[in-house]
């Protein structure tokens, strides 16, 4: 049905597929081919390994399934604030890990808010360092991820279906069987595959939370391959096993994907009907209310943390976040000049090979920052100065790394739009950048403003290749904020965490809101 | 007619000129080094008074990352001076064959050890160990065997992604020879979490999470110094206190050697010495002529210091690593 003229030249998405490749995967074979010999796996790795999948599975199942709830009650009501409660979603994605770690820990640590709670009715604190712990730590990160992408689903879901079910004498188990369960078989498999991907790279906080050595993950075996051992061949099979994991993870995925089959809508604003019951809509109260105190209560922390230092920060934090500010505005352009073109391509291609796109986008959540930014160095580095070309090169590594997300938003509607209107298009004869200013652009204002507004987030937040090739004059945001803390200057980095989480939020929130206008008219 | 383009554009390329006779010295260092609250920014200013030369740092992560980049770059670095790799480190980087030989003789420092390294300057060093808070723990273990009968908790680093990680467990290792898998059989149940990195580690237990952390004994001097904060202390363990000393060489390839030999000099000088203590947060390498500043002398000073030399470091490293991960993966 998609094979028709399409607003962008193929060539331009098989070029911005072929970028991401290099990205992900030139970079591994760089460090491959620098390697000396051959590297093999001993048993210690094949335990990482397990533990990386177990965490992972465990992360993704649970942060997919608690997010169905949420997602639906988000999507059938409206209450004040909930506008700033979807975008504040975005936040524990977006926070650099040490920031998130210590506002989880502030609130269910040792000294914690729980074990307070607790020490006054006489109970032993939580302990939260062990797998649980880690499982934790993943939904805090990754439950208002899936939420968003979910929550995407459902506003997709034309008005008018919702209008007819009601006019049907549709319950809400029959809008659930009919008009949610579909959209959910199509989106479910892919919020999964995204999650795993992101827990099979967790290392920092898998092994803070994880307790100790048990908690050894793919990436911590490739750290101590290249800095331990500087055993670069090993590195790059492990990054490969990452790869591999991901590989298997995404054709399981894909493969229970099944497009959603609902027919077109005249695009009207959302209101799904026939969920007014007073059961529902407790139950909606309650999973709102549960998962709004999970997930605010560690950044209140944060925010409590950091504002008594925010306004005396040091000038040179106020540089460095200028200067994250324009790698994470570089980022979102970029991310979003790449993942048109390859949603033009996927829509383009027949099924089979616009799937392997797709999973060759996703896999480059899998790669490993470690071996991406040795790679990129090793490839710069005869050539000219990677230092001199940090930020260029953080702003295109963390558009690489957001670019799933960003298709994961703006595929599926493409996909809609070219369903619903293309051939309305054709018969008009629409092509070139015409279509794509007339047709496309405006029926992907919420998805690009979506994907945009997170891959600003994610730039602004990721410490990313950055710290591997950063000198004085380079400095990002969150490369400043670890050395504040290893200057000692801990009161400080808490007031630079918060002030990366306002610009990254604000940031989130220009973008996404700049989406989402026309919703709203 | 377009003379004054012409000046102007010759007044621009002597200026190039310039800047470029100015000779460039580059120094790779660890990140700590080089940032706005560390050692580097002083020391680029005092270096640059003297040397009519520009210095530049390149960071790369710490010790570890610093030697992995430096083998990446190879013969074609742009290096002049290391400076941040610690004696765990240096029969490695030595076995690279980038350094330069600094054909020095005693320099008269003040380390608990004796110095003889043909290849590398020692610029600081100071004692690993464990850092708590006075007022919360008064009485703290006094040896590895009373912390691990103990029930405080303790957040230390992990060895293959941290260098005071890798240090704890030479501690033991070398404390304790065979005798090591017991202390850590002992030690896993305070064991309250392994972190990435110091500053992780750090920052949990200055919230309150652990009774405990692996620092050094400097540490307390940050509170005291800059923060008028005398509570927090180090525990000094009868087993006596692993070092680090952290050195600096000269790349054998540099086109700058006698600006990268000047920097050696000025590295041991009353200069850069003095700048160390408050900066660095270690001991200097050669007490500075003033001494060392106010603060310091409530420090603990371990009466044992425990050092593997350089060429027994990388097999004790390997046997520790081994012995830890036995231990605590059960």
């Amino acid at each position: 049905m998609a094979r028709r003229a399409q607003p962008l030249g193929l060539a331009t998405g098989i070029a911005a597929a072929g970028l991401v490749l290099c990205v992900a995967f030139g970079t591994l074979g760089a460090v491959a081919l620098r390697a000396e010999g051959m590297a093999r796996l001993g048993p210690a790795d094949w335990a990482a390994l397990r533990f990386t999948l177990f965490q992972a599975l465990l992360s993704a199942g649970l942060s997919v399934a608690l997010a169905v709830p949420l997602a639906r009650a988000l999507a059938r009501r409206q209450f004040p604030g909930r506008a700033a409660l979807v975008t504040l979603l975005g936040a524990p994605f977006i926070l650099p890990v040490i920031v998130a770690v210590l506002g989880l820990l502030a609130v269910f640590g040792r000294n914690g808010l729980v074990s307070t709670v607790l020490g006054w009715a006489g109970l032993p604190p939580v302990h939260i360092y062990g797998l649980h712990g880690v499982v934790l730590a993943h939904l805090f990160f990754n439950l208002p991820l899936a939420t968003r992408l979910l929550l995407q689903g459902w506003l997709a879901i034309p008005a008018e279906h919702f209008r007819l079910g009601a006019s049907l004498g549709f319950s809400a188990r029959d809008t659930a069987q009919l008009l949610e369960r579909p959209m959910l078989r199509a989106a479910m498999p892919g919020a999964f595959l995204v999650i795993f991907l992101i827990c099979t790279t967790s290392f920092a906080v898998a092994l803070t939370l994880g307790g100790g050595p048990r908690a050894t993950t793919v990436e911590l075996a490739i750290y101590q391959a290249f800095r331990f051992d500087f055993d670069l061949g090993k590195a790059a099979l492990l990054a490969m096993l990452q790869f591999a994991i991901g590989g298997v993870a995404a054709a399981l995925a894909l493969r229970f994907t099944v497009p959603a089959a609902a027919g077109a809508g005249m695009g009207h604003p959302q209101r799904i009907w026939g969920a007014g019951s007073g059961a529902l809509r407790a139950q909606d109260a309650a999973v709102i209310l549960l998962a709004t105190l999970f997930l605010i209560t560690p950044l209140a922390t944060v925010l409590l943390r950091g504002a008594p230092n925010l306004l005396t920060l040091p000038v040179p934090i106020l540089i460095a976040t200028l200067r994250s500010l324009a790698v994470a505005l570089c980022s979102a352009a970029l991310t979003l000049s790449l993942a048109l073109p390859l949603s033009a391509l996927i829509n383009a291609l027949p099924r089979r090979q616009s799937r392997l796109v797709e999973a060759l986008a996703y896999l480059s959540i899998a790669a490993s920052p470690l071996v991406v930014g040795t790679g990129l160095f090793i490839l710069l580095f005869p050539v000219t100065d990677p230092v001199a070309l940090a930020l260029p090169v953080t702003a295109l590594v963390n558009a690489v790394m957001a670019l799933p997300f960003a298709l994961r938003a703006i595929a599926p509607a493409h996909a809609r739009a070219e369903a619903d209107f293309g051939r309305l298009a054709d018969s008009l004869s629409l092509t070139g950048f015409a279509r794509l200013r007339l047709l496309i652009l405006p029926r992907l204002r919420r998805p690009l403003g979506f994907a945009a507004g997170l891959s600003a987030a994610l730039s602004m937040g990721d410490l990313g290749v950055v710290a591997l090739f950063a000198d004085q004059s380079h400095a990002t945001l969150p490369l400043q904020l670890y050395r504040l803390m290893a200057g000692y200057r801990m009161d400080q980095a808490a007031a630079a965490g918060l002030l990366l989480l306002i610009c990254s939020l604000a940031l989130f929130w220009v973008f996404d809101r700049g989406g989402r206008l026309d919703a709203d008219a | 007619m377009n003379t004054p383009f012409i000046a102007a554009g010759l007044m621009l390329l002597t200026g190039v000129a310039t800047a470029q006779e100015r000779p460039q010295l580059t120094v790779m260092t660890y990140d700590s080094f080089v940032s706005d609250w560390g050692p580097g920014p002083a020391i680029e200013e005092a270096f640059e008074a003297n040397c009519n030369c520009d210095l530049t740092f390149i960071a790369a992560g710490d010790g570890a990352a610093l030697l992995a980049r430096l083998r990446l770059e190879g013969v074609r670095t742009k290096a002049d001076v290391v400076l941040g790799l610690d004696t765990n480190l240096t029969a490695a980087a030595s076995e690279t064959g980038l350094f330069a030989l600094h054909g020095r003789e005693d320099e008269g420092f003040d380390l608990p050890v004796i110095w003889d390294d043909p290849m590398f300057l020692p610029y600081d060093w100071g004692y690993f160990a464990f850092v708590h808070d006075k007022t919360t723990l008064p009485e703290p273990p006094a040896s590895f065997a009373e912390l691990a009968a103990s029930d405080l908790k303790i957040v230390i680093q992990d060895p293959r992604s941290s260098t005071p990680g890798l240090g704890l467990l030479l501690w033991v290792e070398a404390a304790h020879g065979p005798g090591a898998a017991g202390i850590w059989a002992g030690l896993a149940d305070n064991l309250l979490t392994v972190t990435k990195g110091w500053s992780e580690a750090y920052g949990l237990f200055l919230e309150g999470e652990a009774d405990m952390v692996l620092s050094y004994t400097t540490s307390p001097a940050y509170h005291l110094i800059a923060e008028d904060d005398d509570s927090k202390a180090a525990a000094a363990f009868a087993e006596g206190h692993y070092l680090q000393i952290e050195v600096a060489g000269i790349i054998a390839s540099s086109n700058q050697p006698a600006l990268a030999d000047a920097f050696l000099d000025f590295m041991l000088s009353n200069d850069f010495q003095a700048i160390i203590p408050t900066n660095n947060w270690m001991y200097p390498a050669r007490t500075p002529e003033g001494g060392l500043p106010a603060g310091f002398e409530t420090l603990i000073t371990p009466e044992i210091a425990l050092l593997y030399p350089a060429h027994e470091a990388v097999a004790a490293r390997d046997r520790a690593l081994d012995t830890w991960l036995d231990a605590l993966s059960r």
